[in-house]
């Protein structure tokens, strides 16, 4: 038996422990803010284990389901609770908030306690975004997110940190607030209620649900980002500290592509019946343009930003032709992208730490110096590309089975991915880490530390394992997703 | 005709502070400069005891009185106890702040306790004469207040143009009451109710009478187009000043919109929701666009406070008891939150200095990053982002206007607020991401501290307990209608 309040303590520890760690003060004390910020995000995943272990494959209702009153004025509730199709992602984000806290052990020099416990903060409000059943509860979590993030750019990001951080702010503001509109009209229409599932017995007309989708896409299509309002992400991404990179790259990404399955499908079946063509369309020029612009990258955070966006268009495809296999393999991209990405966006750290310079053309044959690290990004190259074994390769087989049974087109525009993915990752890889040794810098590079190969130890196994047995992680999210099909193949006219 | 002693009950918390307000006058004659704080801590005592009064009296149902000319109920007690509380937070805002520009005098407090009878008597009012008396005394203080440093010729400019626009508002607002007492025959708020029902539609001096009223009220509440006092008022006075004006007489004006619209002119709500709607888009929008130009953080704000009026009004447009407690809403979250933000001006102000450019924000984290943080709070409430208190406020006001109907208002207002959350931010930039052009230490008193950072963090912690202060609003609406 597991603890009633087991999903609110994994929302709520971060977020006191962030504040507790703003109270260890100055950078006198960035030792112990450090420590104590390890030890909480480890508390965390600890706390997250539990919702794993106690979750019942065999149901598609929701789990670990609390309920309080809380604006009861207005029917706004203290509710959440945990689905196959939201389970995945809460792991990840406790799994790659460790991860974060570690990398930034080292690298963050200045304001540490701040640093630290804005991650906690956000870590606390992602959870939240992925277990939130009320609306309002929702968006309140889902705009909170923004303020520790405006924030960590801001301070820590690079040099041209302000417009970045700004432009992502405002960008992001800018998709959610007609969210918020669609929101409020589904509680008038629907009986003064903002429960998430209460909207998915809702009839509504063709007209509603077009406005409606078209909201909630301005909110989810910034946060994928999907093209064409994707200009945020590579100017986020470049200016943000690695820790930033990672967590936009990992969750927050992720988390657009949740309000796709969490609303838009089962709320608005029709509508997006009716605008499949619109978001097929936008993915596979996402895959298809976006990775062409990461091809000419010189900056290897741009390039992995471009290929984030690229990896995300797979995801917004396979959830829109509408078969097991698509919603399946997006959800398994959307993990398998979180840890490869995550690990790219490292490894360049890595590389910053040391050189700082994140050009392409100030490196190459790192290999010859620094062989652990680059055994290492091999592998997590080979899982951005989709190497079978690796993690990448599960999602994108899925959702080119998956849309080869809606449109034989799609799987052959979405299947070149495979070689543009290859392309730019390869050759990246193959000018930063061989070649010859272009610089004195170059030759003076030293191999990963302890810290440092922790982290990316971790995160290989965890690539690893999902290629290898991805069994656990569809097991999961089975019941959900059948039901998520079942819900959107019925008509609410 | 027999004289009844009337029964003075209801208006004892009015009646001691006046009483009060005199003694302290007096009192302050016979004290020399050294001894102005006793002055001070007793205007602190009233408030704290006509809380007391208020909460100990507290009006589950109306209490009328002097003829029907004044009323104790929810509304009007709820209403009070926030001006208290502000006033409050106010004077222990202001009171270094006074002391070095030697404006900590016993005529001061005396003002500042005339002003809090003025709004209580405008929230108690059911009759157009006593809100008019409540109202005059409110405005008069003002004027005062805001020319209270006499040597300031940029105080002086802005109290002579309070003065002048302000008296003519008030003249409108007389002026279009005299129409509907020529109509309905009463001054009574309740009688002239009854009369506008049973009338016929499309009377030409109601409508004129009602035009002149909301302008009136527009005028007061900085609602453009009748907004051009706010920036040169609020940038003019003396910070202290600004804060007082720019946080309870909303409130007041608030509860004067509820006593003379829903309890007196209901019956032409259709009429006066098509005149706010107007303002309260253009004001969304021009005090948003504005506000991004501005250098000044004083003007900054005041250009702010005519944005939030504007999605104040959204609330008063929706027409019914959920969209009135949107708005009382509303206006206590914005009050607090100019309390907050103004308090920080005075809070970075010194003799002989005062921090009111935005420059003077710049590198605030490095200074004092507690303040900053405060700031960050108050900044990100201004803007509307979850989980602070503006944004609770800002729900409400969207829902109202929603159930209302007006769907495309609620989409003009998310998109405006999206614009002003750009220079929202742009503080938050300045203190956070850039460094400190002035390096000279923050020195601040225990008090100033102390509610400085319970005014911050209320707009954060204010979460749990949203639910129960919307219910309280409800509550109070209910108890006029």
């Amino acid at each position: 038996m597991y603890s009633a309040h087991a999903l609110s303590l994994a929302i709520w520890l971060p977020i006191v422990g962030g504040v507790a760690v703003l109270f260890t003060g100055g950078d006198g004390n960035a030792r112990w803010a450090r420590r104590l910020s390890l030890l909480i995000a480890l508390a965390v995943f600890a706390a997250t284990i539990p919702l794993y272990a106690g979750f019942d494959h065999h149901t598609a209702a929701m789990q670990f389901v609390e309920n309080h009153r809380w604006i009861p004025a207005f029917n706004i509730n203290y509710h959440i609770g945990i689905d196959g199709i939201s389970l995945p992602l809460i792991l990840l984000t406790s799994f790659t908030t460790v991860i974060v806290v570690i990398a930034g052990w080292e690298v963050i020099k200045t304001r540490v306690s701040q640093y630290m416990a804005a991650f906690l903060v956000m870590e606390g409000l992602m959870i939240g975004v992925f277990a939130s059943m009320d609306a309002i509860l929702f968006y309140v979590f889902w705009e909170a997110m923004l303020i520790p993030m405006f924030v960590i750019i801001g301070i820590w990001g690079g040099p041209n940190r302000v417009y970045a951080t700004v432009k992502f702010f405002l960008y992001t503001l800018l998709g959610s607030v007609l969210m918020l509109v669609a929101l409020l009209y589904l509680y008038f229409k629907g009986g003064n209620s903002f429960d998430i599932q209460s909207f998915y017995a809702l009839k509504l007309s063709m007209t509603e649900q077009v406005l409606i989708f078209l909201a909630f896409l301005m909110a989810f299509a910034v946060k994928v980002p999907m093209w064409p309002v994707h200009t945020w992400l590579p100017d986020a991404h470049v200016e943000a500290p690695t820790g930033g990179s990672v967590v936009l790259a990992a969750i927050m990404l992720k988390m657009g592509a949740y309000g796709f399955l969490r609303f838009s499908l089962p709320i608005l079946p029709d509508a997006s019946h009716e605008l499949a063509w619109l978001m097929i369309t936008l993915s596979l020029v996402a895959i298809i343009y976006i990775s062409l612009v990461a091809l000419v990258q010189e900056d290897m955070k741009k390039l992995i930003a471009y290929s984030s966006i690229a990896h995300m268009g797979f995801v917004t495809l396979g959830f829109f032709i509408f078969n097991a296999q698509g919603i399946e393999g997006g959800l398994v991209e959307m993990i398998s992208h979180g840890f490869v990405s995550g690990a790219l966006f490292l490894c360049v750290g890595v590389l910053y730490d040391r050189m700082h310079s994140r050009q392409i053309r100030d490196y190459g044959g790192v290999a010859s110096h620094m062989p652990m690290f680059a055994s290492f990004m091999m592998l997590f190259v080979m899982a951005n590309v989709g190497l079978p074994g690796t993690s990448g390769f599960v999602g994108e087989f899925l959702v080119i089975l998956g849309s080869f049974q809606a449109n034989g087109w799609y799987a052959f525009l979405a299947a070149t991915m495979l070689i543009t993915g290859a392309a730019y990752t390869l050759w990246l890889y193959k000018r930063v880490i061989f070649g010859n040794v272009v610089s004195d810098r170059v030759a003076a590079l030293h191999d990963v530390g302890v810290r440092e190969f922790s982290f990316l130890a971790l995160l290989a196994v965890a690539v690893l394992t999902m290629g290898l047995w991805p069994y656990p992680f569809l097991d999961v999210m089975h019941s959900s997703v059948n039901h998520l099909l079942a819900q959107v193949s019925v008509s609410k006219l | 005709m027999t004289f009844a002693v009337p029964n003075i009950v209801p208006a004892m918390p009015e009646i001691f502070i006046l009483a009060m307000a005199c003694a302290i006058l007096i009192l302050d004659l016979f004290l020399d400069d050294s001894n102005r704080h006793v002055g001070y801590l007793l205007t602190l005592a009233t408030l704290v005891g006509a809380a007391v009064l208020t909460v100990r009296s507290f009006h589950h149902t109306a209490v009328y009185t002097f003829n029907h000319m004044f009323v104790a109920d929810t509304l009007a007690d709820v209403i009070d106890l926030a001006i208290y509380g502000m006033t409050f937070f106010v004077l222990v805002y202001s009171r270094r702040y006074l002391r070095e520009r030697g404006m900590f005098r016993g005529e001061y407090f005396v003002l500042a306790l005339f002003g809090v009878v003025g709004m209580m008597v405008m929230t108690s009012a059911t009759h157009f004469l006593t809100l008019y008396l409540g109202l005059e005394l409110l405005s008069l203080s003002q004027y005062a207040m805001v020319a209270f440093q006499r040597d300031s010729s940029l105080a002086t400019e802005a109290a002579m143009k309070y003065f002048v626009l302000g008296a003519l508002a008030s003249g409108m607002l007389l002026y279009g009451m005299s129409m509907l007492y020529g109509v309905t025959g009463s001054l009574d708020i309740g009688v002239v109710r009854q009369k506008i029902e049973a009338m016929s539609h499309g009377n030409v001096v109601l409508i004129f009478g009602l035009v002149f009223i909301v302008v009136g009220l527009a005028f007061k509440l900085g609602a453009v187009p009748f907004h051009m006092w706010i920036p040169d008022v609020y940038q003019g006075a003396p910070t202290a000043v600004t804060l007082y004006i720019g946080t309870m007489p909303k409130l007041a004006v608030f509860a004067m919109i509820i006593r003379l619209l829903v309890g007196g002119l209901q019956g032409l709500s259709a009429s006066w929701q098509e005149m706010f709607m107007i303002m309260a888009v253009l004001s969304m929008a021009l005090g948003n666009l504005i506000a991004i130009a501005q250098t000044n953080i004083k003007r900054m704000l005041a250009y702010s406070t005519i944005s939030h009026m504007g999605f104040f009004l959204l609330g008063i447009v929706s027409a019914g008891p959920a969209g009135y407690g949107a708005a009382m809403f509303y206006m206590l979250v914005y009050a607090s939150m100019s309390l907050g933000g103004f308090g920080m001006v005075i809070l970075l102000s010194r003799a002989g200095f005062e921090a009111d450019t935005l420059d003077d924000f710049r590198g605030l984290n490095q200074r004092s990053p507690w303040h900053a943080f405060i700031m960050l709070l108050l900044m990100f409430s201004m803007a509307g982002v979850p989980p602070t208190a503006g944004f609770y406020a800002k729900l409400l006001v969207f829902q109202a206007i929603i159930s209302a109907g007006y769907v495309w208002l609620a989409v003009v207002g998310v998109l405006l607020s999206v614009v002003g959350a750009f220079y929202y931010l742009r503080v938050i930039k300045l203190m956070y991401f850039d460094a400190p052009v002035d390096s000279s230490p923050i020195r601040v008193d225990a008090d100033l501290q102390l509610m400085m950072g319970i005014n911050g963090l209320a707009m954060i912690a204010v979460t749990p307990w949203v639910g129960a202060l919307v219910n309280l609003c409800s509550q109070a609406i209910r108890s006029i209608s």
